[in-house]
């Protein structure tokens, strides 16, 4: 322990003699620990944000669209395009899947607001009081839809927080009505709570969009069908453009994770089984988790093999100081040996060297690594403060981004950089210690 | 180890050394049978041209080499056929090294330069702070008191050789070897290293010293002269 510390400090010493020339050495390995830690934070950041978007999803969960199928594959003629999931595929899936706790219908279409003489785009949802669950939406103000509005029918709406703001600016909105419009009509709804402001969620692959809650009104899905029904006409430049669809959304949901493959495929001979046309879409979330699960430790390999290229490069760096540094201290080896030191001796001095140096530039780049967070959060920061027009376009799995440092990333990449140090510094000091020390002495 | 009673007892001997190398394709044959006694307490000079052996000898009883064929006895153990190992620590603790160019550790101050043999002590125990007041007594002793956090560049010629005695004496070796002590020195200075060698050899120290400066060995009392890998001429003073 003692001889060792000793070693080190030797090391240390001998290095501190030749500042700029070690500093160059050890910033290669700072710089390669440094990139083992940064890519690994942003890479499991990102993931994990992913990952987060697929939980909220829910484990349990079987997400089924609607999806428009290609134009003219249905063999409609007409401006009326129908499409997508039925109230009998709701049934059947109700009726089927043996393990189902429940099926959550959603209908959906684009429209305006107005209210309090202004007005604003909003995505008007018919549900059913299960949604706001599913979605981890929460009321701020007011309350959520109840079973009793589905029963009656009634002309209520939950708004989100963005459509008050737009629609309402700093008056309360409770109680207060909202003009929606559809179809060259419109219809008032009296408006019974706001949902709590939640983040966007980006897209997840290409199988999930992304969905900003804001900006949605919420009303009963009987309310819909009675008031709207199916069929939505709208106006586009140069002519109509229509649609018939019955849901747009079935969110089923099974009492154990266990079932979800089992359910997902019933959905499925199900939806196939009645449907003429590709016009919906599965998402297992359970599935999606798996694919991320895999996709990041594929991504984590791919970072630390190109990290740890990047530390070899700086090990072959050490190893080019320590033969010069060999090279131009043949006397000094040449005394220590006269004086008494063994062959492992000279060996462990030089080692120590390496250790030391590699060693240093680990903890630096340890220490660099960690400054990941604060400097990604800062420019976050700073280019939202600055430009905000261009913040504004940059997709949110940038813009939310969180590095998260990974407790392994710091071990392995230390242990790495240790390790090359090691590695690289054993020809070197091989060397410096089968040089005859009577030639060593003779050395100038 | 002054006293008289040991004085008869043979700090190191030599019996028919051999010593071939090859340098490249010739075969040199640089020692050719060569025995010598060295009594304890001997002051010895080794003298001779260049090419005749006297370096070769040098390092064969410093250690740093072995024989092709013959003995080497030091301190009563024969050494002639020990590993590198062993060797080394026969060259810590039973040798004191002086060179013509001082040879200190650059970046050490004088104290951890006449440190350094401790360093190397078989099983490499700790230097103690008893053992730290020695170095300093060393380096007092060759007159560098005040001068025991220098480095050796802020030094003499003769104060960096001073250095190098304090360090030999460092283990308490069984011969000190002088490889030309003085080779680098101006007249003044040499008179004064070589007072100092010949003070240490009165207290008893046995001291092999190569040179090829008649007036250097004049202070030896027993003086060797090489020629062509032999001893041509033994002469006690």
């Amino acid at each position: 322990m003692n001889y060792l510390l000793r070693t080190l400090q030797l090391g240390y010493k001998s290095l501190w003699l030749h500042k700029l020339r070690s500093g160059l050495a050890m910033l290669g390995i700072l710089i390669g620990v440094t990139a083992v830690i940064w890519l690994v934070a942003l890479g499991e950041g990102v993931s994990y944000q992913a990952q987060q978007q697929i939980k909220d999803l829910g484990a349990t969960n079987i997400i089924v669209k609607s999806s428009k199928p290609a134009q003219g594959s249905t063999g409609d003629t007409g401006l009326v395009i129908a499409y997508g999931l039925t109230r009998a595929d709701y049934q059947r899936i109700l009726e089927s899947v043996p393990t189902i706790t429940r099926a959550v219908p959603m209908r959906e279409i684009s429209t305006t607001g107005r209210a309090q003489g202004r007005s604003a785009e909003v995505q008007l949802l018919g549900i059913t009081e299960d949604y706001f669950g599913i979605n981890q939406l929460k009321v701020s103000r007011g309350r959520l839809l109840a079973p009793h509005d589905m029963d009656r029918k009634e002309n209520v709406c939950v708004i989100g927080d963005a459509t008050a703001e737009a629609l309402f600016k700093h008056e309360d909105p409770i109680g207060k009505t909202i003009e929606l419009a559809y179809n060259n009509t419109s219809d008032l709804f009296v408006v019974v709570g706001i949902t709590q402001s939640r983040t966007p969620t980006a897209a997840i692959g290409g199988s999930l969009a992304g969905r900003d809650y804001n900006f949605d009104v919420y009303i009963p899905l009987p309310t819909f069908r009675a008031r709207i029904g199916d069929q939505v006409i709208t106006s586009r430049s140069g002519g109509f453009e229509g649609e018939l669809v019955e849901l747009n959304q079935i969110t089923v949901t099974v009492g154990d994770v266990e079932d979800v493959e089992e359910a997902a495929d019933i959905v499925t001979i199900l939806l196939e089984k009645y449907h003429k046309y590709q016009d919906y879409s599965i998402v297992v979330p359970k599935e999606l988790l798996r694919q991320a699960e895999m996709l990041r430790l594929m991504f984590n390999v791919l970072l630390v093999l190109i990290a740890g290229i990047s530390l070899v490069v700086g090990g072959i760096g050490i190893m080019n100081i320590m033969l010069a540094t060999v090279t131009e201290r043949t006397r000094e080896i040449g005394i220590r040996r006269a004086i008494g030191a063994t062959q492992p001796d000279i060996v462990w001095q030089f080692l120590g060297e390496t250790v030391v140096l590699s060693g240093t530039g680990g903890l630096l780049g340890v220490a660099a690594g960690f400054l990941c967070y604060p400097v990604v959060s800062g420019i976050q920061f700073a280019v939202q403060q600055s430009v905000p027009d261009l913040w504004a376009t940059i997709p949110p799995t940038i813009r939310d981004l969180q590095p998260m440092v990974a407790p392994w990333s710091i071990i392995a990449a230390f242990g790495i950089s240790v390790g090359v140090g090691v590695l690289f510094g054993l020809y070197p000091a091989r060397r410096a210690a089968m040089m005859d020390p009577i030639e060593a002495l003779r050395h100038e | 180890m002054s006293t008289a009673s040991t004085a008869s007892r043979l700090a190191a001997r030599i019996i028919d050394i051999h010593k071939f190398y090859e340098l490249g394709e010739v075969n040199v044959h640089a020692l050719r049978g060569v025995s010598a006694e060295f009594p304890e307490g001997d002051f010895v000079a080794i003298m001779g041209a260049s090419g005749s052996g006297k370096s070769t000898m040098l390092n064969l009883l410093g250690g740093l080499d072995r024989p092709s064929s013959g003995q080497y006895i030091l301190g009563g153990v024969d050494v002639s056929g020990l590993t590198d190992l062993e060797l080394s620590e026969i060259r810590n603790q039973m040798i004191g090294f002086i060179f013509q160019s001082y040879n200190l550790i650059a970046q050490y101050t004088v104290l951890e330069n006449i440190q350094m043999p401790l360093q190397y002590r078989p099983g490499r125990p700790p230097i103690t702070a008893d053992e730290i007041d020695r170095c300093v007594e060393l380096g007092v002793m060759v007159g560098l008191g005040d001068r025991l956090d220098h480095k050796p560049f802020q030094l003499s010629g003769g104060q960096q050789q001073r250095v190098a005695i304090a360090r030999a004496l460092v283990n308490n070796p069984e011969i000190i070897l002088a490889d030309e002590p003085t080779g680098n020195l101006d007249s003044v200075t040499k008179a004064e290293i070589m007072q100092i060698l010949t003070d240490l050899n009165h207290e008893g120290r046995t001291i092999i010293m190569v040179t090829h400066e008649p007036d250097i060995a004049e202070y030896a009392r027993h003086q060797i002269t090489m020629r062509d890998g032999v001893i041509f001429d033994e002469k006690y003073a």
